[in-house]
């Protein structure tokens, strides 16, 4: 069965193209917020990050999904490659997020913001994934294991999600509600730039691991047979 | 500049940098498969050296 | 009903290990009341309610994790997981029946560790009994389910909390609300939905975790 894919050099340059035009956008042509100013241009990427990282999370389960029910032989390597791109962005994310917490609230961490925290979870959920892989042998019970795993991560999202907005009220009943932005405008058009270009990057780097992965296991192979 | 504008601008500086240094770890990657294939390649061909030199293939 | 008949069969077999060998039950005991000492001298003073309850919980969670790292070890080291796994029953049997022993066990270790704790601590109140009573279930459920993960890995028992905790996230929030709040109903409704929710999961998926 072949895929037709879009080649790695096409990839690359759209999300260079489409990088730099986000971040032209973000800095030289996105007004001023009227309630945070200059800082809530942290937004464009952090969202569109962030939403590329729920992304490349459901994108390994997918992979994951495909492995345990068609036995795709490639499913395996895919969704590990997908967890890894989605640590790196929701890495990503918390230090983003950090950052503007840092600037809305002086303060580095933030536990009322949802995001943030759901993201911290996930984050230690998933570099588990990371230390249960690597410390099983390679084959098909690693395969299973890691992709029952991936699993459970898009079950654990939206439980995680419903959970920290449930921890909140337990001593104070909500207490702030971050009002959505205004979109319209040059405000929107930027948004819409930034959130296409983050997912090409992603998938660009996602592809890049992936064929270099590949090579690796190719090579291995090629060395057995010689050895 | 800004307060303000000192933040956001190392936020995207945070992005950038993690992602050159996601670069650079693929780059060590890339070098030590391109040192396996030398490798391999070097052992193929002494295997062919210690072989009777055959008659070309033509391919093609 | 011979997927029910599976199912005691093999709980009945975790039991009488446990109660020939006792290995677990004791140590967990020990675990939760030497927990709860440690606890009165990191919280000098009369700490409010809302502290000992989340120290409660803490202590729960971490002598349910010293049970479940049990939980698989007689397996691995009589190596009786791959007889089970080609037994001809169904192989979620296997996951269902060591919940349902690590249950019994995490439900006899509660059984003191509660008066235990409102003789040290605070009363418990009958909305604090029915969350232990469901996050119970939940942490059964799915601790079990990693565990068999667990041994199945080189590093073993340490790998089991790493991967447990960030999972018993929401089963700490749903625990914690309802034993606090005045109308627990939401808290003990997310609790049960998780239950629901990760034991259709781990049922669905555990013949995944055991065969190749």
């Amino acid at each position: 069965m072949a895929r037709t894919r879009i080649p790695l050099p096409v990839l690359a340059v759209a999300s260079l193209v489409l990088v730099t035009t986000a971040l032209a956008f973000v800095f030289f042509v996105a007004p001023n917020d009227a309630n945070q100013g200059f800082s809530q241009r942290i937004f464009y990427f952090h969202v569109s990050i962030a939403i590329t990282a729920y992304a490349l999370f459901a994108g390994a389960a997918w992979k994951a999904l495909r492995h345990l029910w068609k036995r795709d032989p490639r499913a395996d390597l895919e969704s590990y490659v997908f967890v890894h791109q989605g640590v790196i962005f929701g890495t990503l994310v918390l230090l983003t997020g950090s950052i503007w917490a840092k600037i809305s609230w002086g303060r580095w961490w933030l536990w009322s913001s949802d995001q943030l925290v759901l993201f911290l979870v996930l984050f230690l959920f998933y570099c588990a994934y990371f230390m249960l892989r690597f410390s099983v042998d390679p084959g098909p019970q690693r395969a299973n294991l890691s992709a029952v795993y991936a699993l459970f991560g898009v079950v654990l999202i939206p439980v995680s999600f419903a959970a920290i907005r449930l921890a909140k009220d337990i001593i104070h009943p909500v207490v702030f509600t971050l009002k959505g932005p205004q979109f319209g405008g040059w405000i929107l058009v930027t948004y819409c730039i930034a959130q296409v270009a983050v997912p090409v990057l992603a998938y660009t780097l996602y592809r890049l691991e992936l064929s270099s992965k590949r090579l690796d296991i190719r090579l291995r192979d090629l060395r057995e047979v010689l050895a | 500049m800004t307060t303000a504008e000192k933040y956001v601008t190392a936020a995207y500086c945070v992005v950038f940098a993690l992602v050159l240094a996601y670069v650079l770890i693929m780059a060590l990657k890339l070098q030590r498969l391109e040192r396996d294939v030398d490798e391999i390649a070097s052992r193929v061909s002494e295997e062919n050296a210690e072989e009777a030199p055959r008659e070309p293939a033509h391919v093609g | 009903m011979n997927y029910v008949r599976d199912v005691g069969a093999l709980t009945r077999k975790d039991l009488l290990l446990e109660l020939r060998a006792r290995d677990t039950l004791p140590a967990m005991l020990l675990f939760v009341a030497a927990v709860f000492v440690v606890f009165h001298f990191a919280l000098p003073g009369e700490p409010s309610k809302l502290e000992t309850t989340g120290l409660l919980w803490v202590a729960i969670l971490f002598t349910a994790l010293l049970g479940l790292g049990r939980a698989f070890v007689p397996e691995r080291e009589q190596r009786t997981l791959d007889g089970l796994v080609l037994a001809p029953c169904d192989r979620s049997a296997i996951w269902l029946a060591k919940s349902l022993a690590t249950l019994a066990f995490l439900a006899a270790a509660e059984v003191v560790a509660l008066p235990l704790y409102a003789l040290f601590f605070h009363h418990v109140g009958g909305a604090t009994v029915a969350a232990v009573l469901l996050a119970d279930l939940g942490i059964c459920a799915v601790g079990t389910f990693l565990g068999a993960m667990a041994v199945a890995t080189r590093a073993r028992d340490l790998i089991l909390p790493l991967l447990f905790l960030p999972l018993a996230i929401p089963i700490v929030v749903g625990a914690v609300g309802a034993s606090v709040v005045h109308s627990p109903g939401r808290y003990l409704g997310f609790l049960a939905l998780y239950d629901l929710l990760f034991a259709v999961v781990c049922w669905a998926s555990f013949e995944f975790v055991v065969s190749e």
